[in-house]
């Protein structure tokens, strides 16, 4: 008997029916690519307000005989990633909640979502703290910048069994507050360094208070990093002073920055590493993506029309639930042309930062590969 | 081939190189011999070492000396660096054909039954899977002696100063202990000096990649790696210095032990060498003709199991 029959019946028998088969079960309930959710509570209509691209943005759950237990069944493909709310309707007033009934939650800037995981998925071992891995530290700082005529803050990551003697490759991260607090950065990159998968590097955090501007290709963010922050930083941690030592990264509007870094100053930093990139142009006509995109489409048209060879190799990741999942697909064929050596992941997920979390251990050892064959300690 | 050796699993939390000394050198209170030129820049931090063993401790320091080889003689440095990129190249060439052997043959042992024709197939695709390993140390065999014979390593001034001065510190030792990291530079640097010739018949503690230098071949695996294949190589021969064992140090997070198929693949082609799992806390010893283990040393079988070494 399918669950939601058995739900159905229970809400017949009555409460303590109903309460011992909640209780007994886990909701979401993943049944191969099947997934019931459920709602309990008083309401006249109940969503479920997700985002992934080509689904209506929101699914109406059923209500079980004028109870106030709503399901809603889902095909949701095995090893994917859905986040999502709960919308409840009441007299013409509307809310969005978490899942009441699900313990997995994604946090991002904006607070946390509920979150479904397809048949098979987990979250990668590799990105939970492992006792075993020796642990890098983070320094705050800041960085004087002429370019924008003020300070930043930055972190400095260093790594486990740091050496001022030694030369460490650098990665400078856009929003990099935010993937040490959402995607679990510092984790992941210890523990990618202990199990030799990455070499030691040193990773610069950047953050910006105005990322929808300066992120957008804002020349004075490409300069700031090649002029002010790298040089600044080499000037006193031990680092390799060569293209091929340094990588950018950065998601969604950081990808875009970090691609236009690229295009505006080739072959400064070697590798690149970008996740959902907000890559979106036009060939004909106007976007419709509002005034925020308009310098963002700007750039990428200008960059399709010339792309040059910004660096020497490429990551690139995108979310098949993302509306930004064409643009990402056009750029590889485009960056290939390039000569750079191109890696392009698509993952079930979304514009979110457990999917850059997921990738993260493929791109940063795709781009710097570690000794992993040859050290056993 | 040594009278006595023991070989360990990696020492950063079940530290027992101290009982194994005192099993090989009980008696002998002579400074105890280490080389941790598998640490690279990190080879002097010793002091963890040196708190556990509780004897004085000469730090060969192997590392730092070929450091100051290649400041002083820069035609050796660029002679060096051109083998190493030899090296990868024989490597990369000989990982295209391994892998093009790998799958057919681990297809083999997946197909069900044991009939003669699939047990012929299986056998001849192992006999080419081991000669393709023998054909690639060999070549590699080869570009090391063309290195030495052009020239000539240990005939150079800068080397012999060194070791003149590992020779004088190696006359009084009681055992050597030879710790891990870095396979391929420890391998090249005891080799530079021919530390263990120096040494002689005297005792050797080896663990992870110090053990790995010791057997006949050194055998680079990984079964989860997140770039490229999941194909155990052989690297190149290492010192022979014990025989019919192959190390596998890290075992539990490198080798999928549970998956059958791949534990048969990897003892039957490595085979009659007893493939070692040196994980935390394993030991085996070496008594100069045959091998016994504590109990918690486990190896592969040829059927896909693993099991206690045994004595």
């Amino acid at each position: 008997m399918s669950l939601v029959r058995r739900i159905e019946e229970a809400v017949v028998q009555g409460a303590r029916s109903l309460a011992a088969l909640i209780e007994a079960t886990e909701f979401p309930h993943v049944e191969g690519r099947s997934v019931t959710f459920v709602f309990q509570g008083e309401a006249q209509e109940v969503t479920l307000q997700h985002w992934i691209h080509g689904l209506p943005g929101s699914l109406p759950f059923r209500r079980l005989r004028h109870s106030d237990t709503w399901v809603l069944q889902l095909d949701v493909p095995p090893r994917s990633r859905m986040e999502y709310k709960i919308g409840v309707s009441m007299f013409g007033r509307g809310q969005l909640v978490r899942d009441p009934l699900n313990k997995h939650t994604a946090r991002d800037p904006f607070g946390a979502n509920s979150v479904v995981y397809g048949d098979g998925y987990s979250p990668p071992e590799w990105s939970l703290e492992d006792p075993e891995a020796r642990k890098g530290t983070i320094e705050d700082r800041h960085v004087d910048s002429k370019v924008f005529g003020d300070w930043r803050p930055i972190k400095v990551y260093r790594p486990a069994r740091f050496r001022q003697t030694r030369r460490y490759p650098l990665l400078v991260v856009h929003d990099g507050f935010d993937y040490l607090g959402f995607a679990n950065l510092q984790t992941i990159l210890d523990n990618l360094i202990h199990r030799h998968e990455i070499p030691p590097l040193i990773a610069i955090l950047t953050q910006s208070s105005d990322r929808m501007h300066e992120y957008a290709a804002d020349p004075r963010q490409a300069d700031f990093l090649v002029k002010d922050l790298v040089p600044q930083m080499e000037q006193i941690l031990p680092l390799v002073r060569e293209p091929s030592a340094r990588a950018v990264m950065g998601a969604s509007f950081g990808a875009v920055s970090s691609l236009a870094v690229a295009w505006q100053h080739p072959g400064f930093f070697g590798k690149l590493l970008l996740q959902s990139g907000s890559f979106v142009f036009t060939e004909i006509g106007e976007h419709d993506r509002g005034p925020m995109f308009d310098a963002v489409v700007k750039f990428v048209n200008e960059f399709r029309r010339a792309p040059g060879r910004p660096a020497e190799s490429v990551f690139i990741s995108c979310g098949v639930y993302e509306s930004l999942i064409y643009y990402n697909r056009s750029l590889v064929p485009l960056l290939q042309e390039t000569g750079m050596t191109v890696r392009f992941r698509e993952a079930h997920d979304g514009h979110n930062w457990e999917n850059w979390r997921d990738r993260l251990r493929e791109g940063l050892s795709y781009l710097f590969p570690g000794p992993l064959w040859l050290v056993y300690e | 081939m040594l009278s006595s050796a023991i070989l360990l699993g990696p020492q950063r939390h079940v530290r027992i190189v101290q009982p194994a000394i005192d099993t090989l050198a009980a008696t002998d209170d002579r400074p105890v011999a280490l080389v941790s030129a598998g640490w690279e820049e990190r080879e002097a931090e010793d002091h963890e070492f040196r708190d556990h063993v509780q004897r004085t401790v000469i730090n060969l320091q192997v590392w730092a000396r070929v450091e100051r080889i290649f400041e002083r003689d820069r035609e050796l440095l660029t002679a060096m660096r051109h083998r190493h990129d030899t090296l990868r190249r024989v490597q990369e060439l000989y990982r295209l054909r391994l892998q093009g052997a790998m799958e057919p043959t681990r297809e083999l042992l997946r197909r069900p039954g044991d009939d003669q024709w699939l047990a012929a197939e299986r056998h001849d695709a192992l006999v080419m899977l081991q000669g393709i390993d023998s054909q690639h140390v060999a070549r590699v065999a080869q570009v090391h002696a063309e290195f030495e014979q052009r020239w000539l390593p240990t005939e150079r001034t800068s080397v012999q100063r060194e070791r003149r001065d590992l020779q004088k510190k190696l006359t009084d030792v009681s055992c050597l202990c030879i710790a891990g990291g870095h396979i391929a530079v420890l391998l090249h640097r005891l080799r530079l000096f021919d530390v263990l010739a120096m040494h002689g018949d005297r005792p050797v503690i080896a663990w992870s990649a110090g053990a790995m230098a010791l057997c006949e071949r050194i055998v680079l695996f990984h079964d989860t790696p997140p770039q490229g294949s999941a194909c155990a190589e052989v690297m190149e021969a290492g010192f022979g210095l014990v025989p019919d064992l192959v190390a596998l140090p890290h075992a539990k997070m490198r080798l999928d032990a549970a998956d059958e198929r791949n534990v048969q693949l990897f003892a039957r082609r490595f085979a009659p060498a007893l493939c070692v799992l040196l994980d935390e806390g394993a030991r085996i010893d070496w008594n100069g003709s045959r091998w016994s283990a504590v109990p918690t040393t486990n190896r592969l079988t040829e059927d896909g199991w693993v099991e206690e070494v045994g004595v």
